[in-house]
């Protein structure tokens, strides 16, 4: 990787973030350009990437924009594979001339780019071309999203979101003006990606007519899709194209088309959370159709009430389940639970129950979906609670989502289910979100 | 492929940026759509003549490339049944502005909804599909899909309706015949994808659905200049 642009005198400068993180912490080679050649840290400054003996396959190019077309000419001259446009200053601002250059010369050497106006590439245990301070931000994980942004805030945001859901990233791409590198390239890409098994867009806006790109790209696509849409309102509208540049088309046909073509369209960063969380677990999908366990009333009622806004069906159990489930639960709840879908096993419950329950409502023909709310609180449930569960979920073969508060404390319950690829919700609405991706994402 | 007729059609309309009722018709007839019997006329005796066929009654509508909204300059009378109804009102349309002739139909009655295409910036060609009538703005009632449209895709669009069951029928009161209504729009929207060059939107405003036929009747489509 070359980073072109690297400061003799300015520590903060994006080229010797990339450049420090990258040589320092990656295992990809590095080496920092600067036209004025010198030394930084002990270390040679390149006068340009023509004099790096290596190939290149990478270039980070982080110089003002005017000197970008003349870079990027130098590039193509060495045979680097392809750039990351960290710098700003084209069509976002207005500079549009200056962009078409630069596509301009790529595109006739066929010479790929990311951005420009961007954060680049975050591939974990590969390379991260974030110009922000290792320290200072927050990374998932590598894992089985790969998620690919317009806005670079956006995208380092939702990794501090995914970190803390312990949701992991194949890669992460902040796409900025994409000039070039566009969401319909990198649907094709995450496809054909062996590491990622669910791909999630923050989207703006599409140019003419590439949304319908966009659809017939998705319909090939044997992963599910999650989008998070901005410039809704006008007067996001307004905030979108002085943002980057993007004419953000008719909210509401971008809306029901994901809908038809089966894309889950996430309503906000919370819902896509939870949707990349559930989707890369089950990829195919349900009808509807939660049967719910609860270990307190209150949190049953919740549920039911966020799965009715929602949309989402809680059919009622079949009597011979109920049968079932009631021999076989311990004598001293037997009269006290509420065996109805919410089915409350009250706090006095312990894990034998729960497991028992699950066990026999995964066989219910009514039931698509177990969503298990675990409160940990009471002294019958163990710490093998989630671990336990995800057994029953392999075995009975049925989907399966879990609330449990996301406290260190519970941890070894979180992980007994996450380690298991049963997805976890921090709340008893994010477990409902979860069902919804589920629901929304099946063919019609 | 377009007929030659409907070429022909589209081409000499392009001048005034939209396509008036009587013409656009006939393309959706060409299409092999479902319209009403109608004469354009400015006779009154003509119209009469063509009253007396009329069961239930004819509407009269005036054609005139000034008015775009026929409702609110008036230019549309519902439920005529008398020949001396008749007159009075073609009288008061022919003193429109711009009225060419007066196109008077064969009134249909069932449940009114609203096709429509528009060829949106970021995915081309969409179909609307909703309650219709002239409240169609205030309920928002309407589902959207990407042209062309698959069979199934009509259906659900009708599903995801509020007034779904105003289309499956309630209270004892018959619904749209689906078939009908399934066909209708699949080869709508295929009409819409042929011409995506030529056209902004198209409204089918009302169409009129019964048991056994859908029937447009009044259609607008709006050129690209």
């Amino acid at each position: 990787m070359a980073v072109i642009g690297v400061s003799t005198s300015q520590d903060n400068h994006p080229a010797n973030v990339i450049y420090n993180k990258n040589h320092l912490r990656y295992p990809v080679k590095t080496f920092p350009v600067n036209p004025k050649g010198g030394i930084l840290n002990r270390e040679k400054l390149y006068p340009g990437v023509e004099d790096i003996q290596e190939d290149i396959d990478v270039a980070v190019i982080a110089v003002r924009a005017e000197y970008v077309p003349g870079v990027v000419e130098q590039c193509i001259q060495k045979g680097v594979g392809g750039a990351v446009i960290i710098s700003g200053g084209f069509a976002e601002s207005g500079n549009l001339s200056l962009q078409q250059r630069v596509v301009d010369i790529a595109k006739e050497a066929s010479f790929p780019f990311v951005g420009p106006n961007c954060l680049g590439i975050y591939a974990p245990d590969y390379m991260d071309t974030f110009f922000l301070p290792g320290e200072r931000i927050i990374r998932p994980d590598k894992g089985n999203v790969g998620f690919v942004s317009q806005s670079g805030g956006v995208l380092v945001d939702q990794m501090v979101k995914f970190a803390g859901q312990g949701i992991g990233i194949s890669l992460a791409v902040s796409i900025g003006n994409k000039a070039c590198i566009r969401e319909t390239d990198m649907l094709d890409w995450l496809d054909q990606d062996l590491e990622t098994k669910v791909i999630a867009f923050y989207i703006e806006g599409f140019e003419k007519g590439e949304g319908r790109q966009f659809i017939e790209k998705v319909e090939q696509c044997s992963k599910p899709v999650i989008v998070l849409k901005a410039g809704k309102s006008k007067k996001g509208i307004e905030a979108v194209s002085s943002h980057t540049a993007s004419l953000a088309g008719d909210y509401r046909v971008f809306s029901e088309i994901m809908k038809q073509h089966c894309v889950a369209e996430a309503d906000n960063e919370y819902e896509l959370t939870s949707f990349c969380e559930a989707l890369s677990c089950y990829p195919k999908g349900i009808n509807g159709n939660i049967g719910i366990i609860t270990l307190s009333g209150g949190h049953g009622v919740i549920a039911a009430d966020a799965c009715e806004l929602h949309g989402i069906p809680i059919p009622g159990i079949d009597p011979a389940t109920i049968g079932i489930i009631k021999e076989k639960l311990s004598s001293g709840i037997r009269n006290i639970v509420s065996l109805a879908n919410p089915l409350d096993l009250t706090g006095s419950s312990t894990d034998s129950d729960i497991v028992t329950t699950a066990r026999h409502l995964s066989r219910d023909g009514n039931i698509d979906c177990i969503m298990a709310l675990l409160i940990p609180y009471s002294p019958g449930i163990s710490t093998d609670i989630g671990a336990k569960l995800s057994q029953v979920a392999r075995n009975e073969g049925k989907p399966m989502i879990a609330y449990v508060p996301n406290e260190d404390k519970y941890k070894i319950i979180i992980e007994g289910f996450e380690l298991n690829n049963i997805p976890v919700a921090s709340s008893v609405e994010g477990a409902v979100l979860m069902a919804k991706a589920l629901m929304r994402c099946r063919p019609c | 492929m377009l007929e030659k007729n409907s070429k022909k059609i589209i081409e000499k309309s392009k001048s005034s940026g939209w396509i008036l009722e009587p013409d656009a018709k006939a393309l959706m007839k060409l299409q092999g759509l479902d319209i009403p019997d109608f004469i354009l006329t400015n006779s009154f005796e003509a119209a009469g003549q063509f009253l007396k066929k009329s069961e239930s009654g004819v509407v009269a509508k005036a054609v005139s490339k000034k008015i775009i909204h026929k409702t609110e300059h008036k230019a549309v009378v519902t439920g005529i049944v008398s020949a001396d109804h008749l007159k009075k009102e073609m009288v008061r349309l022919q003193k429109l502005a711009g009225c060419e002739n007066i196109l008077v139909e064969q009134m249909v009655q069932g449940i009114e909804v609203i096709i429509g295409a528009k060829n949106d910036f970021q995915f081309g060609p969409v179909i609307v599909f909703g309650i219709g009538g002239t409240s169609v703005e205030i309920y928002n009632d309407t589902a959207v899909r990407m042209a062309p449209l698959k069979p199934a895709e009509v259906l659900s669009m009708v599903e995801s309706l509020k007034a779904k069951k105003i289309i499956s029928g309630y209270r004892g009161m018959a619904g749209v015949n689906m078939e009908i209504l399934t066909n209708l729009m699949v080869n709508f929207s295929l009409f819409v994808m042929e011409l995506e060059n030529d056209i902004e939107s198209v409204d089918l405003n009302p169409v009129i659905c019964t048991r056994d036929r859908c029937v447009i009747a009044d259609a607008r489509i709006m050129l690209k200049c």
